[in-house]
């Protein structure tokens, strides 16, 4: 018998019972849909993690402040403060770069326009060179305007745009909640880094924002404590011994033995070897996922064509008995179970695809399709169609003839 | 002047069960049927005439004994091979037709050359082939009917057409009138004896002394074991 007619009697054989093949294919839809849904969801997570690890710009370490338990205040004590970014500024060997951000929201006025909520980012002077950013027009602030608390401010180019459209933004004065700043620069387009847009800020010094703008009474009794100091280093190489000196001269500092530290320094590779270890073990858990219920479909499969099997039991004995072989039998049977779960997968494949489309738009999430999913999916779906249809097939395959045509 | 036998059966025992409960179904059958002969087998239920027909038409095969279709010891051959002797020697004529529900009665009919390994076909050969033998058998309207569609004897006459597509050298017919109404049965006894008139061979289970006796020859069967056969008279006119 020509494949072609095989293909034929088994696509025949699958239409004659619509709603049951369909029910049989859920499994395998639902697996194949499943694997890529989750595939693109863990991508577009990590495409977007990677993004930002990036554009926090390379050789970053970060200085992080752990709280000790309260005071006799009842609020935290200890951690990093202000001071302690200067200092390694001043004394560490190999560092390039030292920033504090303190974030902000105010109201901001420019000429007719006013804008609601607006974050300020108050940050050191070494800000666009440790947080990769560029300055299109003017300049960023130094040091010794932070430390003179200079009411000036530096504008993120969507903001610059909204504030002063065509007219150049430079040396106009700005008014952030009752305070008025001078413009002296605006940034270049960085664009949307996960939810962050960092083109409709607001730049200024961090001494600004710390005496002006942090209006809780929390961040107010905290003082000039920072939550993380970020440092850039000149050399990968010297990383290793950057950060103990770090921890060296902070320890010192906070006046702490180094196993008592309230704070931590971690690098980018730690963060990108955590989020690794996260995604690979997201990744080994969809696999289980995808596989139990590719199982489930394939024994669902199984189920069904042993019930075809049964219930064609006399159509195999009229087949035999004009002249079909055993393996005729089998491949017919083979062929009905691999192509109800070939076009399972296929349907899995539309809906894994829509489904990721729909997810991303619906949660806002990002969502990456993976072509080696969709491969890898459709081809465990293929593999679970010829293995557990296999049974059924050589069940018919090995019936009696006789004993089929007596079949009712 | 001895025809050429087509049917050589050499002491043909089934055995049925294991152990005390062993029955032997057939019990050293030895037969013969020469080319273009009509013969019928008779006998009472658990004669085995079943079983007789079953080795003949290569479905089973014998616990011992030897079995020559057409000068082939098809005693000897596995199921692949037997499968091959059903689909180019053997056409079967069922009491039940036995036909593919939802499929044309062109496509049942075509469905033994869809197995036919050796000869290579067209799809439009094999529906030239199809089409005219279900004409010889007086189907020319009713080819594209589904089984459901057609009358018992209409459905039998598709059955007939199956049988009778790839030239086999022996026609098996179980009970072929046994659903039908007289005068289908009538019918369909015709087109036989029109056949076995132009020369096939055909062996028929029946119960019918009527229908036996216009045959040459019938076997009577007892408990496994040929009890008499009897000629009729009826001969081949070509």
């Amino acid at each position: 018998m020509k494949s072609s007619e095989v293909f034929n009697i088994a696509w025949a054989a699958i239409l004659k019972n619509k709603v049951r093949s369909l029910l049989t294919m859920l499994g395998i839809i639902i697996g194949v849909g499943a694997v890529i849904v989750m595939v693109a969801i863990s991508a577009g997570t990590e495409a977007t993690i990677n993004e930002e690890i990036n554009s926090l710009g390379a050789n970053l370490v970060f200085v992080q402040s752990t709280f000790t338990r309260g005071g006799a205040s009842g609020m935290p004590e200890g951690g990093l403060v202000y001071d302690d970014a200067a200092a390694i500024a001043d004394g560490v060997d190999g560092v390039s770069g030292v920033v504090v951000e303190q974030s902000a929201s105010q109201t901001i006025k420019a000429g007719g326009v006013v804008l609601d909520a607006v974050t300020l980012l108050g940050s050191t002077a070494d800000f666009p060179s440790v947080r990769d950013m560029s300055i299109a027009d003017g300049r960023y602030f130094n040091d010794l305007e932070v430390d003179r608390n200079q009411k000036i401010a530096v504008l993120g180019s969507s903001l610059a745009e909204e504030l002063f459209g065509e007219t150049d933004p430079i040396g106009q004065d700005i008014t952030v909640g009752t305070t008025r700043l001078v413009v002296i620069g605006v940034l270049e387009e960085k664009g949307l880094v996960g939810d962050v847009d960092y083109d409709s800020r607001l730049y200024m010094p961090i001494s600004v924002v710390l005496d002006k703008f942090t209006q809780s009474q929390f961040s107010r009794i905290m003082g000039d404590r920072v939550r993380l100091i970020y440092v850039e280093v000149e050399d990968q190489e010297n990383l290793d011994d950057i950060i103990l000196q770090i921890q060296l001269l902070l320890a010192k500092r906070h006046d702490l033995p180094l196993e008592e530290a309230d704070f931590t320094v971690t690098t980018q590779q730690d963060i990108i070897g955590t989020q690794e270890a996260t995604t690979a073990a997201f990744r080994s858990l969809l696999g289980w996922v995808a596989g139990v219920s590719l199982i489930v479909g394939g024994i669902g499969i199984m189920n069904i064509m042993l019930v075809s099997v049964t219930e064609r039991t006399r159509e195999i004995g009229i087949r035999q008995s004009i002249g079909a072989t055993p393996n005729d039998i089998r491949w017919q049977f083979l062929t009905e179970a691999l192509l109800l779960s070939l076009v399972g997968g296929l349907i899995g494949v539309v809906f894994g695809v829509g489904g990721a489309w729909i997810f991303g738009s619906v949660s806002g999430m990002r969502t990456v399709v993976v072509t080696e999913s969709i491969i890898l999916a459709f081809s465990s779906a293929a593999i679970v169609g010829a293995f557990f249809g296999f049974y059924p097939a050589n069940k018919a395959a090995e019936l009696d003839p006789i004993e089929a045509l007596r079949h009712e | 002047m001895t025809a050429r036998a087509i049917i050589e059966t050499k002491d043909l025992t089934q055995i049925y069960g294991m152990g005390d409960a062993r029955v032997a179904a057939l019990d050293g059958v030895s037969i013969s049927v020469h080319d273009g002969e009509f013969v019928a087998i008779m006998g009472p239920s658990g004669s085995g005439k079943s079983t007789l027909m079953n080795i003949l038409g290569c479905l089973s095969r014998p616990t011992s004994g030897a079995y020559y279709l057409d000068s082939e010891t098809v005693s000897e051959l596995d199921k692949v091979e037997l499968a091959a002797i059903r689909n180019k020697k053997i056409g079967y004529i069922f009491q039940s037709y036995n036909l593919l529900s939802r499929t044309t009665a062109l496509d049942n009919v075509i469905l033994p050359l869809q197995y036919d390994r050796e000869t290579e076909r067209t799809t439009e050969e094999r529906i030239d082939v199809a089409t005219k033998v279900l004409n010889m058998v007086g189907l020319v309207d009713r080819i594209k009917h589904q089984p459901q569609e057609l009358s018992g004897g209409q459905q039998q006459r598709v059955a007939i057409a199956r049988a009778l597509v790839n030239n086999p050298v022996l026609i098996m017919a179980d009970e072929p009138t046994g659903n039908l109404d007289s005068k289908s049965g009538a019918e369909i006894m015709q087109l036989l004896h029109d056949l076995h008139d132009e020369g096939a061979t055909i062996v028929m289970v029946t119960h019918s002394t009527e229908i036996a006796s216009h045959t040459e020859r019938t076997i009577h069967l007892l408990d496994g074991k040929i009890d008499k056969i009897i000629g009729n008279g009826k001969k081949a006119t070509k």
